[in-house]
């Protein structure tokens, strides 16, 4: 195939994606009871009927809901406008992004720990199919699916606490709150710690499975024989033609995955009481504030789609199969 | 089809994984439907000690073997009754993502053309967008429209019309592979027609797969139910076991070291779940079984003569693994 | 490039099953012996399932995991391969013996360029410096017709018979003595066909290469081999030169093969094709194992499994030495002669 129908299509499944959660996030504001109006303002402000009237005319409230308050809302995200916290009084773009580079960094480090350890482990598993390893790895990745997210950060916290003296939260040491991270990086390492061990224990098992089974399908491939006929040892073979091959599906997973990495963030952010934007969502949920709920939803969603979309875009790279055009 | 189940049988029985995801679910089963005949107390009655002391955070002991809570409730009733809601919601939601994901498979995979291309976009679309934060904002605006359902129902609804995509792949590439079959275009050609067609060729062929499915499914179902409990938006006055942990968790379970209220909960999960798996993938594995061996298996025991070579300074093939 | 009259490769008695899920394994090779010499082509032929393809997976010990060698040697310059570690093995692959897969679609990496397939074999050996080795992957890429430039592409830019031709190059990149080739012409078009058969003669004379061709088709092998060995069901049934076994078919199997080939010199022929269908090699019977198709059997074969005996002229043996297989062989009751021990 085409890279470049490969990429229109990919982009137009991206667009359309990036529409529909647009249009949930519009749909279910305009569903919440209560005057949209408070939903811009702010809760607790009070005003007249006539500035209410008057700002419902300049919010353009009067107006049709679709398409004119659809398309002027959506003027509004793409300007970045995502409306004023109830909870916090500022505007939400602004709560979003000072939290953004904390989840990053915890999903970040989390992401390629698991990768790294899960592909290497789902090598060994595939190429040793049934010894000792691959069974082990199994088991491991079978019970890490089955563990609830949360539980596991739990059961990390108790026991990191307990016996190791981990933290058991936050981001810094009250003391070092508000100081550039490089020079506090011990205290830093000793908070990542226990939120990082969870994820990557989560997400190792999945890279560790698909690897595996991506090497056994390579691995039965024809030109696997030929070059064992060739005279290679297992791992001049798996080297030379097996791993570039059985990569290629780690990239989309990679993709694929960075749905559920930010679910699991929410999650770990949230028994860790880690400063980032799971910890956000789930603090909004719970104080029902729901500008920021949506501009939360609308950053993660967003987000996820352009990161899939890039790795799309490296795939048809990597792939010698999609033809430059 | 009584061959096919005594086959089945066969087979199943001798695996091992197999027999104890059966062990683990089914166990979970009987202390769900068995639940409150297995315990004295009521799930919000207050333990008291013999001295009529209410006990907080007790550790277990011979009675209650679980210990208590924060508000001195037996930990134990808790998990029994947590049973039945975390299994009603897990197997109703996963019922509910078994029967969409199959329609839409059959439809897409039997009539092909827009109606395929419609739904498996519809598929990529939605596994591309976050699956928690969709249902948090959804759960979030259905629990605020006052529509006097219960909690656990938004929950139900939710989960099933979240986690369909995966059953719908599977279902419509088994209905592709089918639809080639001869039976099929026979049927065509006599002029039966596509509902017929569907009942009577297709869906008896898949089955045995819906089911295998349906039972992994579950267990994702059990998993994300769980978490969004956790998250508060379970039902208090029905705690599954997600809900329980949710309670430990605010209530300063952890902090207070008293390792019987969020321990269990976790591990119930786990124990379904686990089975769940087990259990769904030996199910498929019989039923769509997969690869053979691949070209690097197997060279210890290519060579394998009974009778000894004369020796020419050499013996028989070494193992060697290069 | 003088011919030896020793074989270069001498397989004898080699048999090979592979194992089922459960129940009886396939006895794909059963006593299967032929010698492939210098400079010379062996056809294998035979039905599909006869274990053509597994003797020469065999010979390589590139069998799929189910695949067991349960007997036999095969000796190649004096040494039994089957004895070797798998350490030791690989040393001779590609560098002594190499082969070309059937189907070359898939043999070829997707994701790698066709010079870099075709260095990787002479670099693995060690047998050339970087430099020297690009050069001959060219002189191997024109030796098959395939302009050099086009090395660098990937296979599905190349045609099928491209590609096909492009597996004969890597196969002798490091220069084997035998090369083995499994059905290289089926699923090309006649022409090209006709360009790879013209393509292995000339490089069999430039060579001095042995090859060991593995085909249905008895045409091809009336036109490239010296020899062939006729299999069916897994064991020889007959074995002579192309002359002896074209003109005088002796094995009842033969006669009914050839007689299914359509040959232009011979005048209105009747095309036979062989009623019945190949035996289960997990269910094999105790005597002959085409007995149940065959035109000419007698009730001893239904019983006794026949010995592969030498006809009209008499096996080439020196006493102290294994017997050469240089004469017109088949295995049947009714053909009479001095039974081949080896």
């Amino acid at each position: 195939m085409s890279r470049r129908n490969y990429l229109v299509r990919k982009f137009a499944l991206a667009l359309v994606t990036i529409l529909v959660v647009v249009t949930i996030n519009f749909v279910l504001f305009r569903v919440l009871p209560g005057d949209p109006v408070r939903a811009v303002i702010g809760r607790n402000v009070r005003i007249s009927p006539e500035t209410q009237q008057a700002l419902r005319e300049q919010f353009g409230l009067d107006q049709p809901v679709f398409p004119n308050q659809f398309l002027s809302t959506l003027g509004q995200w793409a300007r970045g406008n995502l409306g004023i916290s109830w909870s916090l009084r500022q505007p939400v773009s602004e709560i979003l992004l000072s939290k953004l580079g904390n989840t990053l960094m915890l999903i970040g480090l989390g992401q390629v720990l698991s990768i790294v350890l899960g592909v290497a482990l789902g090598l060994l598993a595939g190429w040793k199919r049934k010894t000792a390893v691959d069974v082990g790895a199994l088991t491991f990745s079978l019970i890490a699916w089955a563990i609830p997210t949360f539980w596991l950060g739990i059961i990390l916290l108790a026991a990191g606490s307990t016996w190791l003296g981990l933290p058991t939260g936050g981001i810094l040491s009250p003391q070092n709150v508000g100081r550039p991270l490089y020079t506090v990086l011990p205290d830093l390492a000793k908070h990542l710690i226990l939120p990082t061990l969870t994820l990557t224990i989560l997400y190792l098992g999945e890279y560790m499975l698909i690897m595996r089974s991506s090497i056994l399908e390579v691995l039965s491939e024809d030109y696997i024989l030929t070059a064992k006929a060739k005279g290679m040892s297992h791992w001049q073979v798996l080297r030379r033609h097996a791993l570039k091959n059985a990569m290629l599906p780690i990239v989309t997973l990679i993709a694929l995955n960075l749905g559920f990495t930010v679910s699991g963030a929410i999650y770990i952010e949230t028994v860790f009481s880690y400063d980032g934007l799971g910890k956000l969502f789930q603090s909004a949920l719970v104080k029902h504030d729901y500008p920021l709920l949506q501009g939360a939803f609308l950053l993660l969603a967003v987000s996820v789609i352009i990161a899939n979309m890039l790795a799309d875009l490296i795939y048809s790279y990597l792939d010698p199969r999609v033809k430059a055009v | 089809m009584k061959r096919n189940l005594v086959e089945f049988w066969r087979v199943f029985r001798g695996n091992g994984m197999g027999i104890l995801g059966a062990i683990l679910v089914a166990s979970i089963l009987v202390v769900a439907i068995l639940g409150p005949a297995m315990t004295p107390y009521e799930p919000s009655q207050i333990v008291r000690d013999a001295d009529g002391r209410a006990l907080i955070f007790a550790p277990p002991s011979v009675h209650p073997p679980l210990g208590t809570d924060d508000a001195s409730r037996d930990v134990f009733t808790q998990l029994v009754h947590g049973a039945r809601i975390s299994l009603a919601v897990g197997f109703l939601a996963g019922f509910i993502a078994m029967f969409i994901g199959s329609l839409f498979g059959i439809l897409a995979g039997y009539f092909g053309g827009w109606v395929d291309t419609l739904l498996m976009r519809a598929t990529d679309v939605l596994l591309v967008i976050p699956d928690l934060p969709l249902m948090l904002i959804l759960v979030a605006t259905l629990r605020q429209m006052d529509l006097h359902v219960s909690p656990l129902a938004v929950l139900t609804l939710v989960i099933g019309l979240l986690y369909w995509t995966s059953t719908a792949r599977l279902i419509r590439s088994q209905v592709l592979t089918i639809k080639e079959r001869q039976f099929v275009a026979r049927a065509r050609a006599i002029g039966a027609g596509h509902w017929h067609i569907i009942r009577k060729h297709i869906l008896p062929q898949i089955m045995p797969l819906i089911v295998a499915n349906t039972v992994l499914i579950l267990s994702t179902a059990i998993l994300v139910e769980s978490g969004l409990a956790f998250l508060g938006l379970g039902d208090p006055t029905q705690p599954s076991w997600g809900t329980m942990l949710n309670f430990a968790f605010d209530r300063n379970a952890v902090s207070n070291g008293a390792w019987w209220f969020y321990l269990p909960p976790g591990l119930a999960i786990v124990w379904v779940t686990l089975g769940c798996v087990l259990l769904g993938n030996v199910l498929e594995e019989i039923l769509n079984p997969r690869l053979a061996m691949h070209h690097l298996e197997g060279e210890q025991h290519m060579v394998a003569r009974r009778e000894e070579s004369r020796a020419e300074g050499k013996g028989c093939a070494d193992h060697d693994s290069g | 490039m003088t011919r030896d009259d020793t074989p270069l490769l001498s397989v004898r008695h080699l048999s090979t099953e592979f194992l089922g899920l459960d129940g009886p394994a396939a006895r794909a090779l059963e006593d299967v012996s032929f010698d492939v010499f210098a400079g010379r082509t062996v056809g294998l032929v035979g039905e599909s399932g006869c274990g053509k393809t597994t003797a020469l997976l065999s010979i390589l010990r590139l069998l799929p995991a189910s695949g067991r060698i349960t007997a036999g040697r095969v000796l190649f310059d004096g040494t039994d391969l089957l004895s070797l570690s798998e350490r030791e093995m690989r040393r001779y692959r590609w560098k002594e013996m190499a082969i070309v897969f059937q189907g070359a679609m898939n043999a070829l990496n997707p994701v790698m360029r066709v010079d870099e397939q075709i260095r990787e074999g002479i670099l693995l050996h060690r047998l050339l410096d970087v430099e020297a080795a690009n050069r001959r992957v060219d002189e191997l890429l024109e030796l098959v017709g395939i302009p050099s430039a086009r090395g660098n592409q990937y296979p599905h830019q190349f045609s099928g018979g491209m590609r096909q031709r492009a597996m004969i190059a890597m196969a002798l990149a490091c220069r084997p003595r035998v090369l083995f080739a499994d059905e290289p012409t089926t699923a090309l078009d006649v022409m090209i066909q006709a360009q790879v058969l013209e393509l292995l003669k000339s490089i069999q004379t430039e060579l001095g290469l042995a090859i060991v061709m593995v085909t249905h088709d008895l045409g091809v092998v009336a036109e490239v081999c010296d020899s062939v060995v006729v299999m069916y069901g897994g064991k020889v049934a007959e074995s002579g030169t192309c002359d002896q076994v074209y003109n005088d078919p002796q094995h009842p199997y033969t006669q009914r093969l050839l007689q299914s080939f359509p040959d232009l010199q011979r005048r209105s022929q009747d095309l036979a094709s062989i009623p019945g269908t190949p035996p289960r090699l997990s269910e094999l019977p105790p005597g002959c194992r085409f007995e149940p198709r065959c035109h000419a059997r007698i009730p001893l074969c239904r019983q006794v499994g026949p010995p592969l005996v030498a006809l009209h002229t008499p096996a080439v043996a020196r006493p102290d030495e294994t017997p050469y297989l240089t004469g017109h062989y088949a295995a049947c009751h009714l053909r009479l002669g001095e039974e081949v021990r080896l």
